[in-house]
């Protein structure tokens, strides 16, 4: 039975076509992948389904009948329910209170309880939901929607902070959920986790549908092609390691907590992979590295100097610059203009004495734009207007722009699209045969295997030894990050 | 930015002019003429130089995402200091350094509570705003501090609404107060510093990512909204020719409340030096329009705080378009 059905949905904002003529149909008791690169209209569809914005043309029923929400309550009434990468449970309230929040008069705590417990999640109801771990609480979210009987569920990326095995539970619940008759829509860059799950998908592009279809019945390339527009061609470069002298050498670092032991050598020209599990203690390696966190143990050293004690802008100053995994809040500074974080750790060069201007930041910004291929109006519009791949774009040419030598990137290409990926893949090779040299923390196991030089995994706060990217696989990684020990894979 | 971006903080003091005048001149036209007279101009400008002042170094405190609670008991306790320097026969130029020199102090004590020990801006400085007040009242032994106008030299001429040369035409204060606000806004459009202040409002880990020295840029802006807030109190005592240590009681609302009207965001990131002078001097012309229609001082209080709601109130209907 169709539990949503989406034909022909248009809607423009001023001079920008953002829906070209979208269908889109779900049947109840399924998974249905929501595909497509970053602007591709995958964000309006939902807002339109969520009752957030009207659609110029279109048709769109629910179970039947014909669906046109005023407004977001309107749409929650009919039984949609939305569940975005950022949760909107309210921490310091309990589970049950968060689910039964602004419904109390319908929903009772014995409701909220059967939810939770229909979706395997055991913990306390009288949780607060502050003390629950990131997964744990996209199943909140999804006991709310089953609570307030949902029958569209929407999960935006769902997994996009959170690791393998708190993803699996996610997972897990999405399939209660389909078999509780509900109709998931489910919208993920990954196309691992899509085939884990979803059983049909659809696919858009500039705006338009332009393939539907079973996942089982469509290879990856496939659905590449679809979503790009064009074959991808090969999404990792070849490259040849040419690695040059020592340019960072980390000697038994410990920090505050994280990291506990850690000692590498970065040469130039390499690309050094870090794996590891969330929580293994990669992102506090890196801050500690770069003095966002403070050195207990160990030493730093970048080239001939030593930086015990360091900062930020003494590493910026010796040549060492950092990309931070939390793009939307260290990463850029959201309501600042794409220019201004560009080149936020290089103005001195753009001023004289002191003085800067906004036509001066423009300008300089532009080359890099162009280099990067950054798709924006103006570099004076505010950053926040960009899609994700290009924001990411811009906090790697705010690096270029200063012109380090030495690049700790933190998840580089998490929560951006197919087609971006390929291009930060082939930047960063570029990179390293120009002489730089790259720290590279990711999640993502093959990404690491596809580009990386050295790999080396950390477990508990504990980086083990590093190794050949070939001596690697993906089953010994993901062995070497749950279990601590590397197997021998030789 | 867009020009019209530029524009942005004095849109809304605008508006609260004209609604002013419209206003004066609905309820008595003869009033609007009288406001608007040159006489009449010069000594709202004169009375609310220090005001202008202050709102400077509060809008870098406000941009940088903090606040500075102290600049009032500050600028009273910098006219103490300035008056007692006078009375124990210091120069007037050296009496006008050391009050000055007290503002810059407090301001680098906040700084210091704020930077070094991690404490918010607001307790700090609440903090600091009543040490200010008390240090005040001690060292003027609870009383105003007379200074004999002989001694008062240059001091004297600060304020006075006939300057000389005559093509001054206003106070010296008021140009002071100019002069100030274009440096400071020429300080934070123009050049890294200013930069560096906004990205720290916007977002602190993504200046400190960057290499934006955050404590040290702090520190700075604090201090400057201390000295600021110093020659204010100087002005102030040029203006009563007495230290009064009971002075300028609620004056950093008055301040907070002309950066915010001016366009400025509380969250930080966002304002104008030349909105948050706009919001100054509306706050003065509301005063002395009322005081020409002869409104009483009590329903003043509560026009203002009516305008400095409608003006957020409007400024948060346009940034949400």
């Amino acid at each position: 039975m169709t539990a949503l059905s989406m034909r022909g949905v248009r809607k423009r904002f001023a001079a920008t076509v953002a829906l070209a003529g979208v269908d889109l149909e779900v049947a109840a008791g399924e998974i249905h992948a929501l595909l497509g690169e970053n602007g591709a209209g995958k964000s309006t569809l939902m807002k339109i389904l969520a009752g957030a914005i009207t659609p110029d043309a279109g048709v769109i029923s629910l179970n039947g009948t014909t669906y046109a929400p005023r407004d977001p309550i309107a749409g929650r009434d009919a039984g949609v329910a939305m569940i975005y990468q950022e949760l909107t449970l309210a921490p310091h309230l309990s589970v049950v209170e968060n689910i039964r929040l602004a419904r109390e008069k319908t929903i009772t705590r014995a409701d909220a309880t059967a939810a939770l417990r229909a979706l395997g999640l055991t913990n306390s109801v009288n949780t607060l939901v502050k003390n629950l771990g990131p997964g744990e609480r996209q199943i909140v979210e999804i006991a709310r929607a089953i609570a307030a009987d949902a029958r569209v569920i929407v999960l935006d990326e769902p997994t996009s902070s959170i690791g393998p095995m708190e993803a699996s539970r996610v997972f897990d619940a999405m399939r209660r959920l389909r078999d509780l008759g509900r109709a998931v829509i489910f919208i993920s860059h990954h196309l691992d986790e899509v085939r884990a799950v979803a059983e049909r998908f659809t696919v858009l592009r500039d705006g338009a549908s332009v393939g539907t279809g079973r996942i089982a019945e469509t290879s990856d390339d496939a659905l590449i092609a679809l979503m790009a527009g064009r074959p991808l061609g090969q999404l990792f470069p070849v490259r040849t390691w040419a690695a040059g002298g020592v340019v960072l050498k980390i000697d038994a670092l410990a920090g505050d907590s994280l990291p506990r032991d850690a000692s590498l050598e970065l040469r130039r020209g390499e690309i050094f992979g870090i794996a590891g599990l969330i929580g293994a203690g990669r992102t506090e390696l890196l801050r500690t590295i770069f003095g966002l966190d403070a050195v207990r143990a160990g030493h730093v050293r970048v080239g001939a100097w030593s930086s015990s004690t360091a900062q930020p802008y003494l590493n910026l100053r010796h040549g060492v610059g950092m990309l931070s995994e939390d793009r939307k809040n260290e990463g850029l500074a959201q309501r600042l203009p794409i220019a201004t974080n560009l080149l936020l750790s290089s103005l001195n060069r753009h001023a004289r004495h002191g003085v800067v201007d906004d036509r001066t930041l423009a300008r300089a910004s532009e080359p890099w734009l162009a280099r990067l291929g950054i798709k924006a109006a103006s570099p004076l519009r505010l950053v926040s207007e960009l899609s994700g791949g290009n924001q990411q774009k811009v906090a790697i040419a705010r690096l270029l722009a200063h012109d380090v030598d030495v690049m700790l990137l933190d998840e580089p290409t998490r929560g951006i699209d197919v087609g971006s990926k390929a291009e930060i893949y082939r930047l960063l090779a570029s990179l390293a045969s120009q002489g730089k040299a790259i720290v590279m923390v990711s999640s993502v196991a093959t990404e690491l295997l596809g580009l990386c030089d050295r790999i080396a995994v950390m477990h508990r706060g504990v980086l083990g030894a590093a190794r050949a990217a070939d001596a690697w696989t993906e089953e010994s990684i993901v062995h070497a990050a749950s279990l601590g020990t590397a197997k021998d894979v030789a | 930015m867009s020009p019209l971006g530029r524009l942005r903080g004095i849109v809304g003091p605008l508006i609260g002019f004209a609604l002013l005048f419209a206003f004066v001149a609905w309820s008595d036209p003869s009033a609007l003429s009288a406001l608007v007279a040159p006489g009449n101009v010069r000594t709202v400008l004169v009375q609310y130089a220090g005001l202008m002042i202050a709102v400077v170094g509060m809008t870098l405190v406000i941009v940088s995402g903090g606040i500075d609670l102290s600049v009032g008991s500050v600028a009273a306790l910098s006219s103490v200091v300035t008056a007692l320097a006078l009375s124990r026969g210091a120069s007037p130029t050296v009496a006008a350094l050391a009050g000055i020199a007290t503002g810059v102090t407090f301001g680098c004590l906040n700084g210091l509570i704020v930077t070094r020990w991690r404490i918010a801006p607001f307790i700090a400085t609440l903090g600091t705003m009543g040490i200010a007040r008390g240090l005040g009242k001690w060292l003027a032994q609870d009383q105003t501090v007379r200074v004999p106008d002989e001694q008062l030299g240059w001091l004297d001429a600060l304020t006075t609404a006939n300057p000389q040369p005559a093509w001054l035409v206003l106070a010296p204060s008021v140009w002071i107060a100019f002069l100030v606000a274009i440096v400071g806004a020429v300080v934070l459009r123009h050049t890294v510093f200013g930069v560096h202040v906004t990205a720290i409002g916007s977002s602190e880990t993504t200046a400190r990512l960057c290499g934006v020295r955050v404590e040290r840029t702090k520190w700075i802006v604090y201090a400057l909204s201390g000295l600021c807030a110093g020659i204010a109190g100087t002005i102030l005592f040029a203006r009563l020719t007495v230290g009064d240590p009971t002075a300028a009681i609620g004056f950093e609302l008055q301040v907070v409340a002309a950066v915010v009207i001016g366009g400025a965001s509380l969250a930080g990131g966002e304002g104008s030096i030349g909105g948050a002078l706009c919001g100054a001097l509306l706050l003065g012309f509301l005063v002395q329009g009322c005081n020409l229609l002869g409104i009483k001082n009590s329903a003043q209080e509560m026009l203002t705080g009516v305008i400095v709601v409608l003006a957020v109130t409007i400024d948060a209907w346009r940034s949400r378009r």
